[in-house]
């Protein structure tokens, strides 16, 4: 369960909240010149960012009123709640992906995966 | 490899069963292979052992970050099936279908496919009225489907609660009786073993890091283990698909979110069947060990943690109380998450990309499984010939482009 803090209402649980998607995807200005490639962009194309991904919310058992929130996709940490129309920096920190960044050794990567914690559907 | 027998387990059985063979090797990385596959979960060693056996392609690395069958492979339900709306999807879940009923005995592996009937409930009118349409659409693809009343419902799982009374009543409910469940850690190992067996290197341990592109034309990927160079790289990393694209500069219309399942503590035999329902959200079965076997939808937002928040985890309990209130007291063992790769239509993507001699097989969200061996089929050949087959070219990254979306929001629903 997330904690959210509402810009409004402060900090409630995520079920006072629904998800709206990826943030500062702009409808498009002209409409009428997009090709389709440039509406698949638009319409389904998603950053789906592992590390901090900007999304909004909105607190639809709340004040109903929409935000933006920077999340750690992997730890789930939120870095920033902010209103829309805003999209303030980020920590340096919070925006390396973490992905690409990490260049573990060998040997490091094994140790680390090893001793897994099986996890088993049945 | 020494195969599977009765004679075989009988001569083990003299040595205290000490002295089987291993079932595939751990291999140190090659300088170079004619494909890479990025991803050990079923649906790579699947593509890895049909570009083996019905390409000979066999100069083959299946890479792995963790180890091998642990992704959403080890991770889910189990549900089989190939009642889908669509044409296009209904052909290929179906040829699937066809491969699981002779999987077993084409691995030497008993992959412990049971076709013990799903059955999917419909609990308003436009349930109803879609159900049957879905029923009528796959007897017209030669897929067995038949729709059940309430009372047959009743008859076929009779644990299910079809009060009238109840918040969301039973109105009937789809079948099909080939559909069923599959023991998943056996369909990897059986795979791997299979593709091991004729060349194909399982490196486990090692995470692909970059993909190296030369002239728009991928020529390997970078490793945690070294460069390893590839005529041609093919993804099949399933919730970590659009990180991999992002090292070729790929956009794809996918999003990753968590879901979730959980088992109870073994039981005695109730349930024979697979029930699903997309209105109130809960899907179950019983494993051979006596657990019920649940799940849910996907947690709301984009995650890549494989854990799930737990309010959706008491909603799909919630669900599964009021469907069956004789669990009322059992109690669950534990809970665990995967990383899902969600596509706008509910429908995979396996095709070519952009980048020459690049190839992915994503998308598949919350319903891949059932797909494993027909996608491995399918993929091998996308990549062996350099062309889709017939049975995914409908799945290519450019209908999303033309708008030659394939819609299975209903028969996908929440879940499988
Ligand atoms: C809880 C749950 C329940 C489900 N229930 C059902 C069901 O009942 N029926 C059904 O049909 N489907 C179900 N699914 C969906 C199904 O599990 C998946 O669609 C299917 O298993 C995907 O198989 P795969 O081989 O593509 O992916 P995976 O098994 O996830 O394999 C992908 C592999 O790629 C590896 N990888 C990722 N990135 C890298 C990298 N950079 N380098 C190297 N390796 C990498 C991962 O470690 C992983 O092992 C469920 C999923 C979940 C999570
Ligand atoms: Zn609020």
């Amino acid at each position: 369960m997330l904690y959210i803090k509402c810009p409004w209402c402060g900090e409630r649980d995520e079920t006072e909240y629904h998800y709206g998607g990826e943030a500062h995807i702009v409808r498009p200005e002209n409409p009428d010149e997009l090709t389709d490639a440039e509406w698949a962009e638009y319409v389904f194309m998603r950053t789906n960012t592992k590390g901090v991904h900007r999304e909004r919310w909105v607190h639809s058992d709340g004040c109903r009123r929409w935000f933006n929130v920077a999340r750690n996709t992997v730890t789930n940490e939120i870095v920033s709640v902010y209103k829309t129309g805003e999209k303030p920096d980020l920590p340096e920190a919070a925006t390396t992906k973490p992905a690409q960044v990490k260049k573990a050794p060998a040997k490091k990567a094994v140790a680390k995966k090893a001793p897994a914690k099986k996890k088993e559907g049945a | 490899m020494s195969r599977f027998s009765i004679f075989s387990l009988a001569r083990n059985a003299m040595s205290w069963h000490q002295n089987w063979p291993r079932q595939w090797r751990s291999p140190d990385p090659k300088p170079e292979y004619d494909v890479v596959i990025i991803g050990a979960g079923g649906h790579g060693l699947a593509t890895a052992y049909y570009l083996a056996k019905e390409h000979g392609i066999t100069n083959v690395a299946v890479i792995e970050k963790g180890w091998l069958g642990g992704g959403n492979t080890g991770r889910n339900t189990t549900i089989v099936r190939s009642n889908y709306l669509w044409d296009e999807s209904g052909l290929f879940y179906e040829n699937a279908m066809k491969l699981w009923e002779n999987l077993s005995q084409e691995l030497n592996y008993n992959v412990m496919f049971s076709q013990r009937g799903v059955m999917n409930l419909a609990h308003n009118l436009g349930d109803v009225r879609e159900s049957i349409r879905r029923v009528n659409a796959n007897n017209l693809n030669g897929i067995d489907a038949e729709w059940l009343n309430a009372e047959q419902v009743k008859e076929f799982c009779p644990i299910i609660n079809i009060s009238k009374d109840s918040r969301y009543p039973v109105m009937g409910a789809t079948l099909q009786r080939r559909g069923g469940t599959a023991r998943h850690d056996a369909v990897a190992w059986g795979y791997a073993r299979g593709a091991d067996d004729m060349g194909v290197d399982v490196i486990q341990n090692c995470e692909v890091q970059g993909l190296m592109i030369g002239n728009g034309t991928v020529k390997g990927v970078r490793t945690s283990l070294g460069d390893i160079k590839a005529k041609k790289v093919a993804m099949a990393c399933a919730g970590h698909t659009s990180v991999v694209a992002d090292m070729a500069g790929i956009r794809l219309p996918i999003e990753s979110h968590p879901l979730q399942a959980l088992v109870s503590e073994p039981m005695k035999p109730v349930i024979d069947c697979v029930v699903m329902s997309n209105a109130v959200h809960v899907y179950v079965s019983q494993s051979d060990k006596g657990e019920l076997v649940m799940g849910a939808g996907i947690d709301a937002y984009v995650g890549y943690s494989q854990r799930g928040s737990l309010h959706v985890i008491e909603d799909q309990l919630a669900s599964a109380m009021e469907l069956f209130p004789l669990f009322s007291r059992t109690r669950m063992m534990r809970s665990w998450g995967g990383i899902v790769d969600t596509c706008p239509d509910a429908s995979p993507i396996v095709g070519k990309t952009p980048v020459k001699n690049l190839y992915v097989n994503a998308g598949w969200g919350t319903g891949g499984f059932k797909a494993t061996p027909g996608a491995g089929w399918c993929y091998a050949h996308t990549i062996a010939k350099d062309e889709p087959h017939d049975l995914n070219a409908p799945f290519s990254i450019d209908r999303f482009i033309t708008g030659a979306l394939v819609d299975e929001h209903g028969a996908a629903g929440v879940a499988h």
